[in-house]
C-alpha cells in the first residue's frame, strides 16, 4: 500500500454505520488492504476483551468489525459514542494483531488433477507453474476473514501478480480442502461447492467438523504457510484431524 | 429410560429448531434457529415453559408422531390440519397427546413453517451448544420416519390453552431500514423498491427467499464492485440479475452483493411465513420507529402468557367446528387425509 492510499483511507475511515436495527459496522477501508484488515481484527479483539453490556456478538469481515447488540438495552447513540471513543484511543491501522494467533504449516498438492487450474491461473498471473507454486509456498498468508461457509478462510495477501479476476463461469464443484486463487487471495474450501475461484491445489484439511472436539480449525488472524507434497502423502494425511498440518502459537 | 417421540411419517422439511447458535459468526457459522422465532415463543407460552427449548419445525406439511408417555404438545406457526387418533384438534393451542396415540399433522392452509412443541422440549444431542439443525452448515439432519427424539422432563400439566390467531401467514407490508449499502443506490431505485408490489417467489428456503415482481431489476451501478461484507438475516441482497433476495436465519455470514435495505427482525417471521405467491411490499421506517417496533414486539412476546385463553370457552371446541373456525377463521384448509399424504 502506498502512502497516498493510506491518506485516502484515513480521511473517510474508520466509518461507523448502523447495519439494521441491531447491528453496527465499523469499517476501516472500502477495499481490502493489510492495514484495514489488521485494524478490523485488532478492534474487534478489543471489543471482545472489554465485553460491553448489550453487545451480543461480534465478528470481522475483510475490512470491518461488526457488532450485534440489543437496541432495547443499549441505545444507538450510546453505542456509537463508545465506538467513537475506542476508535480515537489509538491508531488501529498500526495496532498489533490480537494475541492467541497460530501459525499453520499446511501440506498441499499443487497442480495435477488435484489442482487442475494451476497452469491457467499461473498464466493469468504471467508466471510459469513453477513460479506460481513458489509464490504459494513462500508467501506467509493471514486468515483475513472466515466466511461463506463455516470455517472457510480467505487468505492473503499474495504478490501483486495474483490480482487476477474470478472466473465468469463457475466451476461446478470444487472439493472440500481444495485451494483456489483469485484477487490476491487464496481460499481453502471447507465444503464442496460451485465456485468462480481457480482451483490450483488440494489439502487434506477438514476445516469444519461439527462433531469433533475442535469443530473449527482456523481462526481469523491465524497465519498459514503451504508446503508442497505429493498425492500419496496427502492421501495418508486424510485421517489426521489436522490434515497433516503443523500448528504452533505465534508470539 | 428416556421418553421419546417417534416419527412414523415425516414431511419433506422437518428439522429440530431452537433459538439458534449465537457466537460463531466470526468462524463463518450463522446463528440459524427457527425460521419463525415468534412461533417458538408462542409454543413456549402455551406450554408455560422457556423459549429456549427445542421444537420440530415443519415446512409446508407435518407428519405422523407418537409419544412414549402422555405428552403435552403445542402447535404454532403456519396453521396445519392436525388430529389425535383421527379427532381434529385446534392449531395455535396446547393439548395432551396420550401415550401411544397417533398425532397426525397435514398440510399448511396458509403460511410455511408449522411447529410442534412438547412439554419439556426435545432433547437431542447438543452440537455446538444448541439442538437446532443448520443444514447449510452440515449440522443435524432432516428428520425421517423411524427417528426417535428424546423428550426433556416436564413437571407441568396444563393444556387446553389457545392463543389468538396472528396475521403473519399471508404476506403483507414489511418494515425496512437502510442497509450498509443503501446510500449507494440511486434514490429512484429505493423509491421504486417501496412502490413495487412483490410476491414471494417459489424459490426460497431457510437460507432466504427470492422476490418476484413485474418490471426492471434493482441492481445499482456499484453492483459488482463492492467488497464482501458481513451479512445478517433480514438483509435484502440484490443478486446479479437484479432480483431482491431476503436472507433468513440459515443465511451465509458474508455476502458480496449490494443490499438495498434490511428487514426489521420483528417483521422477519412475516417474510419467512409468506407462502409462494403471497403479496409483499416494503416500507422504509426511521431508526427510532424501528427501535419502537422492536420494543413493542418484545412486549407482545412478554405478554403472550396473558393472551392465552382456555380452549373450552370457545364454542369451537366442538371437534368438527374447531378446524373450521379456529384454525383459519375462514373455511378450512384441507381435510386431513387419514391415510396420510
Amino acid at each position: 500500500m502506498t502512502e497516498g492510499d493510506a491518506d485516502t483511507t484515513t480521511q473517510t475511515h474508520p466509518r461507523i454505520r448502523t447495519a439494521g436495527v441491531d447491528g453496527m459496522l465499523v469499517s476501516f477501508g472500502d477495499s481490502l488492504s493489510e492495514p484495514a484488515n489488521r485494524a478490523a481484527l485488532a478492534f474487534r479483539a478489543e471489543i471482545e476483551r472489554q465485553g460491553w453490556n448489550g453487545v451480543e456478538e461480534s465478528t470481522t469481515s475483510l475490512v470491518s468489525a461488526y457488532l450485534r447488540f440489543d437496541p432495547l438495552h443499549l441505545g444507538h447513540a450510546e453505542l456509537k459514542q463508545k465506538l467513537d471513543t475506542l476508535l480515537s484511543d489509538r491508531d488501529w491501522y498500526e495496532a498489533p494483531l490480537p494475541s492467541g494467533r497460530r501459525l499453520w504449516r499446511i501440506p498441499a498438492v499443487f497442480g495435477t488433477d488435484l489442482g487442475p487450474q494451476l497452469d491457467q491461473a499461473a498464466e493469468a498471473a504471467g508466471l510459469t507453474p513453477e513460479q506460481a507454486i513458489k509464490d504459494f509456498t513462500q508467501t506467509r498468508v493471514r486468515v483475513q476473514t472466515i466466511g461463506f461457509a463455516p470455517g472457510q478462510p480467505y487468505l492473503g495477501e499474495l504478490p501483486q501478480a495474483w490480482d487476477i479476476p474470478r472466473q465468469s463461469t463457475l466451476t461446478s464443484r470444487i472439493p472440500e480442502g481444495a485451494l483456489a486463487v483469485a484477487i490476491r487471495q487464496l481460499v481453502l474450501f471447507s465444503v464442496a461447492t460451485p465456485t468462480g475461484w481457480q482451483h490450483i491445489g488440494q489439502t487434506a484439511m477438514r476445516l469444519f467438523q461439527p462433531e469433533a472436539d475442535e469443530p473449527f480449525l482456523l481462526r481469523p488472524g491465524d497465519e498459514v504457510e503451504f508446503t508442497e507434497t505429493d498425492a500419496e502423502t496427502l492421501s495418508n494425511m486424510r485421517s489426521d484431524p489436522h490434515g497433516g498440518a503443523e500448528r504452533s502459537e505465534l508470539p | 429410560m428416556t421418553d421419546t417421540l417417534t416419527i412414523h411419517r415425516a414431511g419433506p422439511g422437518l428439522t429440530l429448531q431452537d433459538m439458534g447458535r449465537p457466537g460463531y459468526l466470526a468462524l463463518g457459522l450463522s446463528r440459524g434457529g427457527a425460521a419463525d422465532r415468534l412461533a417458538l415463543a408462542e409454543g413456549a407460552a402455551l406450554l408455560g415453559q422457556s423459549t429456549d427449548l427445542t421444537a420440530i419445525e415443519m415446512t409446508g406439511t407435518g407428519g405422523e408422531f407418537e409419544a412414549s408417555r402422555d405428552t403435552r404438545i403445542a402447535l404454532t406457526g403456519a396453521p396445519m390440519a392436525a388430529a389425535i387418533d383421527g379427532t381434529r384438534i385446534a392449531w395455535n393451542a396446547s393439548h395432551t397427546l396420550p401415550a401411544k396415540a397417533r398425532l397426525t399433522i397435514g398440510s399448511a392452509s396458509e403460511g410455511v413453517y408449522g411447529y410442534l412443541h412438547v412439554g419439556g422440549g426435545f432433547r437431542p444431542p447438543e452440537q455446538l451448544g444448541a439442538h437446532s439443525a443448520h443444514l447449510a452448515a452440515g449440522i443435524g439432519a432432516l428428520l425421517e420416519a423411524g427417528d426417535r427424539i428424546d423428550l426433556g422432563p416436564d413437571d407441568r400439566t396444563a393444556t387446553g390453552l389457545m392463543l389468538p390467531k396472528d396475521t403473519r401467514f399471508a404476506g403483507g407490508t414489511i418494515r425496512i431500514l437502510p442497509s450498509i449499502h443503501t446510500d449507494a443506490f440511486p434514490q429512484e431505485l429505493c423509491t421504486r423498491f417501496e412502490d413495487t408490489a412483490f410476491t414471494r417467489d417459489t424459490r426460497g428456503n431457510r437460507m432466504g427467499v427470492q422476490l418476484k415482481w413485474d418490471g426492471d431489476g434493482f441492481l445499482p451501478e456499484i453492483g459488482r464492485k463492492i467488497v464482501s461484507e458481513v451479512i445478517m438475516p433480514g438483509d435484502i441482497q440484490i443478486i446479479g440479475d437484479g432480483t431482491p433476495y431476503v436472507l433468513l436465519s440459515e443465511c451465509q455470514t458474508t455476502g458480496g452483493y449490494p443490499r438495498i435495505a434490511t428487514v426489521l427482525p420483528c417483521d422477519l417471521p412475516r417474510i419467512a411465513q409468506a407462502p409462494a405467491g403471497a403479496p409483499l411490499n416494503f416500507r422504509f421506517v426511521t431508526l427510532e420507529d424501528a427501535v419502537e417496533a422492536e420494543r413493542k414486539a418484545a412486549q407482545a412476546v412478554a405478554d403472550l402468557p396473558k393472551r392465552r385463553q382456555p380452549l373450552i370457552r370457545d364454542p369451537a371446541t366442538i371437534p368438527n367446528l374447531l378446524s373450521y373456525q379456529l384454525i383459519s377463521g375462514m373455511t378450512a384448509g384441507r381435510e386431513l387425509d387419514p391415510e396420510g399424504a
